[in-house]
């Protein structure tokens, strides 16, 4: 369905013609097996906690979900209106695979799941994120985590 | 979603990435990415489908243990449940509204009576799904319908999010709006595609109808973030916007 060919033309167009970053180079972290890994989620999907500061067009900062917030508390508030909301309206595994994740570490597929996770609002430049998300992997490492699962929206 | 990666990965954190547009994929180049042939705003395929989800944390988590890099980009072999066309049922919202109150009433006091009618589907819908998108503004939903319908006026009503640039409370209304209404109309279980969920808000209710007039009447307004916000990320895409 997210094949280009699916899209509108207008949603195609604008698709191909969004600003992207681009790199010199691809940087590659290793680690242990997956079994010893602790998982972080961070979403673009522009979540946040029932009554917590909203997001706003060209926001660049991140909001953090603990790990055992109530799934009813998690709000989207994402300022696109082109996807699909009524996957996560439904359930918030489908963009916000809390409880996927515990269940795998319950069954010792990973090793643990992290205390918390973040979320930032994906229509956004990248480039302004930048400062944000290096500053959250000082967060992230600092609760151990070892490995990060980044959902889009 | 992937220049994250290549910023976290700079940082020492390795990462894995789900991708739903695979040529920013190919363009950005992440570490790691799964790319999935999944509807824009369902990055693990479906919603109530655990193992398949697991499905795909599994293929997206795999990666981490590849030794091919840099630069791993895979696809998932599968599309997500229930994403086919003939898998549709042709969903009908289940509500019956009653006939519109007169025109001169206008489109405000038409979706007041809408929210009404759903009152007992968006009910059910908490009793079923045991949570609510709706909140966003923080307003009670009558509340976030007046407000929004005020932008029909010359001077809107006073912005009631303090904290808020009005622009942004009105999206934020409008974001309760669009949710309650999903939420009632999908009340029951059953099967439904979400155009056919957004082809009925736009096309077959009254708020749909408040909502255009909004957006009509507030691209002149002097409010710049108001404009931008009617104009570019009010009406989807699918719907002409």
């Amino acid at each position: 369905m997210a094949r280009m060919e699916d899209l509108v033309e207008s949603e195609q167009a604008h698709l191909r013609h969004l600003p992207l970053p681009s790199f010199e180079s691809t940087p590659w972290i290793g680690g242990p097996a997956l079994s010893e890994r602790r998982v972080a989620i961070v979403t673009t999907a522009g979540l946040s906690l029932r009554g917590e500061k909203l997001f706003t067009r060209g926001s660049a900062d991140y909001r953090v979900i603990p790990g055992d917030a109530d799934t009813g508390d998690v709000l989207m508030n994402h300022v696109s209106v082109n996807f699909d909301r009524t996957g996560f309206q439904d359930d918030v595994n489908v963009v916000y695979p809390i409880e996927r994740l515990k269940e795998m570490a319950a069954a010792g597929e990973i090793g643990s799941v992290a205390d918390f996770h973040y979320s930032f609002m994906g229509a956004t430049d990248t480039g302004e994120m930048e400062s944000s998300a290096r500053e959250l992997a000082g967060m992230l490492k600092e609760d151990q985590v070892n490995a990060v699962i980044l959902t889009p929206v | 979603m992937s220049a994250l990666a290549h910023y976290f990965e700079e940082e020492g954190l390795a990462t894995t990435a789900i991708a739903l547009v695979r040529e920013h994929a190919e363009k950005i180049r992440p570490p790691r990415a799964l790319w999935v042939p999944f509807e824009l705003g369902r990055p693990l395929g479906a919603p109530d489908e655990p193992e398949f989800q697991k499905r795909v944390l599994r293929a997206a988590l795999a990666l981490l243990e590849s030794s091919t890099g840099p630069v791993v980009l895979e696809d998932f072999p599968d599309d997500a449940p229930g994403a086919k066309a003939e898998d549709m049922t042709g969903w009908v919202c289940p509500v019956s509204f009653a006939p519109p109150p007169a025109e001169d009433q206008g489109p405000a006091t038409a979706t007041l009576q809408e929210i009404a009618e759903l009152s007992p589907w968006y009910q059910l819908s908490l009793d079923r799904r045991k949570r609510t998108m709706v909140g966003v503004s923080g307003l009670e939903i009558d509340d976030a319908t007046r407000f929004v319908a005020s932008f029909l006026d010359e001077t809107p009503a006073e912005n009631p999010m303090p904290d808020r640039p009005a622009a942004f409370a009105f999206k934020d209304a409008f974001t309760d709006i669009l949710a309650y209404y999903s939420e009632a109309g999908t009340a029951q279980p059953g099967t439904r595609s979400s155009q056919e969920v957004q082809d009925w808000f736009w096309q077959q209710t009254a708020a749909g109808k408040l909502m255009l007039a909004v957006q009509e009447a507030a691209r002149n307004s002097a409010d710049a973030d108001l404009r931008i916000f009617v104009e570019k990320t009010m009406l989807p895409k699918t719907q002409g916007g």
